[in-house]
């Protein structure tokens, strides 16, 4: 296919599509005018009817699926969940899913927090949001490159006397600082703590644009009254601020673990999972399409579903709980 | 944003003491935004800036100079060169990415269009009308956000190659519609919520079809919430790899830019002026598209994850 036929065959689809649509409403304003009155399931049916085949269906699918063997074969239970539990590179699998999820929303939020407080207000605020938001609208795959660089090493050994030149920044500012370079995606444990920094630095800017819409939305005769009655910028923050968004950092922290419980592309476009840094979504993945594991790559599709819930539960409750208020 | 004068003029000086008395409000702004956080908000920005720069500049430079010297050498030995850009976008060439930069455009389009189409309906069904099973009916479709799609890749494959559709558009468009449709339906229900029911029955009571009253009043009404979903599911598309690696392969018939670039990122060797430029076109789509319409997706971010 050349580009002239991608485009003609994008542009028939949306004709299909805009036909389909089109009689759906036709036939609804034909029953509408006969009286019918239950006309709401056309169109709520076409919607209905994708979600069950695409999200309902395949997810019990694969939750029978997880209780089969590699070839999908034959019937082994829970082996394949005790499998994940059991086997040393399920942990490290686990271990590292375990320290995304801690450490990203945390960090991402902090620094998202105080961006916003700092630039609350301050000339030229929507230029410095953006520098840091932009990050946000770029693909993992994008950001995975332009940090890929960062990190990028050059073999360098210390007996010799002249080594090739650095051309990843970190490792050139090593050098300067009269250090060593580092392979820093290669040295485990460290390098899943340089793949966290990426997703880090695309999730700030999320947390601090949902955070300063709600620093924005407190009433501003609160910090005015505690203003007045003298207290310091770091009390003022730690006793009206945090407080009065509590509800908006619960979704904040809660929305981002859920990314890191899901995070695929950043580890896959830079270690591929390789040198102890793969989490559960990739680990999927692996299983899945290249070690051709279709029952443990389905149970770990399906912890990941597992390990979601809880966080929305939570994050519902806390939401319930604001409102209620 | 408007800074309304507080109803009683404060005559005390704030607790700082310092010059405008009367502003109290313009103290409390003060204090937030001192020296040190104007530093520091400007270390954080460049730090958060100088990679991408650094990739930015690279691209711009001659193949050989990436690979023998760090990027910030320009400083000192500046030399550019459109060259990269010229081997990726070239018409015909092994190593041009244009196919994918067209493969992705074409996929995103009606991954964009579909779902906002059939989400507004739906979600006006669930706003406005009345039948059996309707909360319990929304309450579903909202918890189905909660799946996570690795959870439907392997059967949906399945299908796929069941009615011959498997490695072609047709795969990756319904893949994206059907993931797109829980978020959709919910977000604008939220915004259809908020428009005033008299609105609605006025309407409905003149005798104006649920079709008219869908055109006429809703979607001139809808406009900023399917612009805010439309620019939320088209940042998705466009930066998606897990569908279009499952779904889309990785030859250029199909697979968009994000796993050309991926697959580059696993040959050995660094491909680094390749990667570089490939990287900006790809970027530059939806940072422009970002800029442009930062208001609705701010909007649509907020309404998604505030009310979540």
């Amino acid at each position: 296919m050349n580009v002239a036929d991608k485009l003609v065959a994008m542009v028939l689809a949306l004709a299909a599509f805009a036909v389909v649509i089109g009689l759906i409403l036709f036939v609804v304003s034909l029953l509408e005018r006969r009286g019918a009155r239950r006309v709401a399931w056309f169109f709520v049916g076409p919607t209905v009817l994708l979600l069950i085949v695409g999200l309902l269906y395949p997810a019990g699918r694969t939750v029978v699926r997880s209780l089969f063997d590699a070839a999908g074969s034959s019937f082994i239970g829970i082996a394949n969940y005790t499998a994940i539990f059991s086997s040393p590179d399920q942990l490290v699998v686990l271990r590292n899913t375990v320290l995304w999820v801690l450490v990203t929303p945390f960090v991402a939020t902090i620094v998202g927090l105080l961006y916003a407080i700092w630039v609350n207000g301050a000339r030229g605020e929507a230029v410095a949001k953006a520098l840091i938001f932009l990050p946000m609208a770029i693909s993992f795959v994008g950001a995975s490159i332009i940090w890929k660089f960062v990190y990028e090493y050059r073999f360098y050994d210390p007996d010799v006397r002249v080594n090739p030149e650095q051309i990843g920044l970190l490792n050139q500012l090593l050098v300067w600082l009269g250090l060593q370079p580092q392979q820093f995606l290669l040295n485990q444990p460290w390098n899943n703590l340089f793949l966290i920094v990426v997703m880090i630095w695309i999730q700030a800017g999320f947390a601090m644009t949902i955070l300063s819409a709600a620093i924005k939305a407190i009433p501003m005769e609160i910090t005015e009254a505690a203003t007045l009655d003298g207290v310091s910028s770091t009390q003022l923050f730690r006793y009206v601020t945090v407080p009065a968004i509590r509800p908006t950092l619960v979704v904040v922290l809660t929305t981002i673990a859920i990314g890191c419980l899901k995070v695929f592309d950043i580890v896959r476009t830079m270690t591929g999972g390789l040198y102890g840094t793969s989490v559960v979504a990739n680990e999927f993945y692996t299983q899945s399409f290249t070690a051709g594991n279709q029952g443990l790559g389905a149970a770990l599709a399906v912890l990941l579903f597992v390990l979601v819930i809880p966080i929305i539960v939570y994050n519902v409750r806390q939401l319930r709980q604001a409102e209620a208020r | 944003m408007t800074t309304t004068p507080p109803p009683i003029q404060v005559v005390l000086p704030p607790a700082n003491g310092t010059g405008d008395v009367t502003s109290t409000l313009r103290a409390t702004k003060r204090r937030l935004t001192s020296p040190w956080a104007t530093v520091a908000a400007i270390v954080l920005a460049t730090v958060w800036t100088i990679p991408t720069f650094g990739l930015l500049v690279t691209s711009f430079r001659p193949a050989a100079d990436i690979n023998s010297t760090g990027w910030w050498t320009v400083l000192t030995n500046p030399n550019f060169t459109l060259e990269n850009y010229e081997v990726v976008l070239a018409t015909d060439s092994s190593q041009s990415l244009l196919p994918f930069i067209i493969n992705s455009v074409v996929i995103t389009i009606p991954s964009v269009v579909l779902p906002i189409f059939l989400a507004t309906l739906a979600a006006y069904s669930f706003a406005w009308m009345q039948f059996r099973g309707r909360d319990a009916l929304f309450v579903a479709v909202f918890a189905l956000q909660v799946v996570p799609i690795q959870v439907t890749l392997i059967p949906l494959l399945t299908i796929y190659a069941d009615i011959g559709v498997a490695g072609t558009f047709w795969a990756v468009w319904i893949s994206h519609t059907m993931f797109g449709l829980p978020l959709a339906v919910f977000l604008l229900h939220n915004f259809m919520r908020e428009i005033p029911g008299e609105l609605v029955e006025a309407a409905r009571v003149d005798g104006a079809a649920h079709v008219t009253v869908f055109f006429r009043l809703m979607l001139p009404l809808l406009k900023p919430a399917l612009a805010a979903f439309g620019i939320y599911q088209f940042l998705w598309v466009w930066n998606d790899l897990l569908v279009a690696l499952t779904f889309a392969g990785s030859s250029n018939q199909v697979a968009p830019m994000t796993v050309a670039l991926f697959n580059l990122t696993g040959t050995r060797g660094s491909q680094w002026f390749l990667l570089s430029a490939g990287a900006f076109v790809s970027i530059i789509v939806p940072a422009a598209v970002f800029l442009a319409l930062q208001r609705y997706f701010v909007r649509g971010l907020l309404a998604g994850s505030v009310k979540g």
